[in-house]
């Protein structure tokens, strides 16, 4: 059961780093804790059965693309507003 | 060779095509193009061949695993799976006619037509899946490339929309993978149809309340239903005019509406809370998004805006769950994915000729641009529930279904709403189209026949999309989607039928 609580404290840690940090770089490394919170749980609830392991293994190619996407994004948004601070990036929120 | 053995093809010619862009696409200037068309003529004619299969045979399933496993991934097509897959076939092939034309101001065109084809991939296998974790695979596929196609102008404004569209729909998928960890948990299965069995034979549970909650988060993100639709009206605008089309037409339909329809109505089975939850939540975000739409000066902002509620009709004709209203909600995810992604081609269009999408800066297009003209005033009519246009009969049937359900208050709000979305798109129509022209547009012309043409056969599709629910034509194209949803406890027992 600790091992549950310790998981979900992970989760938690990764959605506040993607709600509350300002830096993009760092929502994404939210983001990737996020992700392997959500990959250890799907591990944990049988760890005796091949099948979530094959499914963790595709989630975590899967999760490393998207994580691929977003990098290329911020590099490029850094390279037309001059800066990883989200607040500054508001262009669609004038 | 037997039909279910071309549901795989649905599935693996879009990619294999978006590869093959990918690797000559630089070299053959014009190769891209001409591929993309004929392989989504491909798909349009075969979808429309599997429809008339499934209505004479039934549901066709192809499983890669050995023998009778229910281990492999499995691909089922059912009424419902063939009636998503023939919207976005339908509109695919219209838009990638329309792109030709549109796309040439981009430099490495090739790439947009690669990144297409990989929607269509994914879309096409979210659709036709009977695996739940095949689903959240195709899901992000679909995913990926809408991001990257999204930012596909390299503006600054589109960076961060995509920015913003990829960190919300990464969120909305972590629910999803719980909630399929956790169904993983409960049924030792990822077959749908299995997990299906499961939960009709283990009685109510505490689990099913807990997955559902974590899917209507996730699935609802996706199909942007109101508290979960901030990254809409930034992600659909920002996108050029075609793939606004599709996303706005097909994607947060197929993606959003099937997926939920799927699940709830087949798999965890409907409660009267989930069905209040759809009702609710589609009636919010009928009201908000007509509200937001009336607010936007950018016309694909103004459009974005009333995706949502249009996406809320089609939640309260699901919500209410009785024959009508499922009709109804099914009847308008067609005729909202045409009367969409014309209205966007029409955006498109505006933006192509004059270069702006700002309404104060527009007037007076009629003069020079008569064909879209007309068409935008099809769409306009029809969207808002103006008869005879199709947009009118589903909007009754919704409103008539909710009448008679009892639902007096939900029916109320779908009248403001309609009356919202004619207030919104009147607008463009007005300050857009009419009036005197703006001398700076004096230069602007008609765009080419590329462009007018899918817009011509969606303005068509709209005046006679009524026609679908003539008795006999009904039965094959709604009917079958209708009543894969209405007979929910079906699809387990027709889909473990192929399994013993």
């Amino acid at each position: 059961m600790p091992v549950y609580l310790l998981c979900l404290i992970l989760f938690g840690l990764g959605l506040y780093c993607i709600l509350r940090k300002r830096n993009i770089i760092k929502m994404i490394i939210g983001v990737v804790i996020a992700q392997y919170a959500v990959n250890l749980f799907f591990v944990l609830i049988s760890y005796t059965d091949p099948v979530p392991q094959a499914v963790v293994l595709t989630s975590i190619v899967v999760g490393l693309s998207l994580v691929i996407v977003l990098i290329a994004l911020a590099i490029r948004i850094y390279e037309k507003y001059g800066t990883f601070d989200i607040t500054q990036i508001k262009d669609l929120r004038e | 060779m037997s039909a279910a053995n071309l549901l795989c093809l649905f599935i693996v010619i879009p990619l294999a095509g978006g590869f093959l862009i990918t690797w000559v696409g630089n070299r053959a200037q014009r190769f891209a193009s001409y591929l993309t068309r004929v392989l989504t003529l491909g798909q349009l004619l075969t979808a429309v061949g599997l429809l008339v299969v499934v209505n004479r045979h039934g549901m066709l399933v192809y499983s890669t695993g050995i023998g009778k496993s229910t281990m492999g991934i499995s691909l089922v097509l059912d009424g419902l799976s063939v009636f998503m897959s023939v919207i976005v076939s339908l509109m695919a092939f219209l838009i990638a006619i329309y792109s030709v034309d549109y796309i040439e101001r981009f430099t490495s065109t090739w790439k947009f037509y690669a990144l297409f084809l990989f929607m269509i991939a994914g879309m096409n296998g979210v659709i036709m899946t009977g695996d739940i974790f095949n689903l959240y695979v195709f899901l992000e596929i679909t995913s990926v490339a809408t991001i990257a196609l999204i930012a596909f102008g390299v503006e600054r404004y589109q960076f961060e929309a995509a920015f913003k569209y990829a960190i919300l729909s990464i969120m909305g998928s972590f629910f999803i993978l719980l909630a399929i960890a956790l169904l993983y948990s409960f049924t030792s299965t990822l077959n749908m149809a299995q997990m299906a069995y499961v939960f009709a034979h283990s009685g109510k549970t505490h689990i099913g309340m807990m997955i559902s909650v974590l899917l209507i988060m996730g699935f609802g993100l996706k199909a942007a239903l109101v508290p979960f639709h901030a990254w809409l009206p930034d992600a659909h605008p920002s996108a050029p005019a075609p793939v606004s089309a599709m996303l706005s037409g097909v994607l947060i339909k197929a993606l959003g509406f099937y997926t939920l329809c799927r699940i709830f109505y087949n798999v965890i089975g409907v409660t009267p809370a989930i069905l209040g939850i759809f009702m609710f939540l589609g009636t919010v975000s009928m009201l908000v998004g007509g509200l937001l739409a009336i607010g936007q000066w950018d016309i694909k902002r103004l459009l974005a805006c009333s995706s949502i509620s249009q996406m809320g009709y089609i939640f309260l004709g699901i919500g209410l769950a009785t024959p009508l209203g499922v009709l109804g909600a099914i009847f308008h995810v067609f005729n909202h994915s045409m009367i969409k992604s014309l209205l966007f081609l029409n955006a498109g269009a505006v933006e192509y000729a004059t270069g702006t999408r700002d309404l104060k800066k527009l007037g007076g297009l009629n003069q020079k641009m008569p064909v879209t003209g007309i068409t935008q005033l099809i769409g306009t009519m029809s969207v808002s529930g103006v008869p005879p246009f199709n947009g009118f009969f589903s909007k009754l049937i919704i409103i008539i279904a909710a009448v008679a359900a009892g639902r007096l208050g939900y029916a109320f709000c779908a009248v403001v709403a309609s009356l919202l979305t004619l207030g919104a798109l009147m607008k463009v129509v007005r300050y857009g189209f009419r009036g005197p022209l703006k001398p700076e547009l004096a230069h602007i012309k008609e765009v080419p026949i590329g462009m007018r043409l899918p817009m011509e056969v969606l303005a068509l599709g709209c005046v006679l999309g009524g026609c679908l629910l003539i008795p006999g034509i009904r039965e094959l194209f709604l009917g079958q989607a209708i009543n894969v949803i209405l007979n929910g406890k079906n699809y387990m027992h027709l889909v473990l039928q192929h399994f013993v």
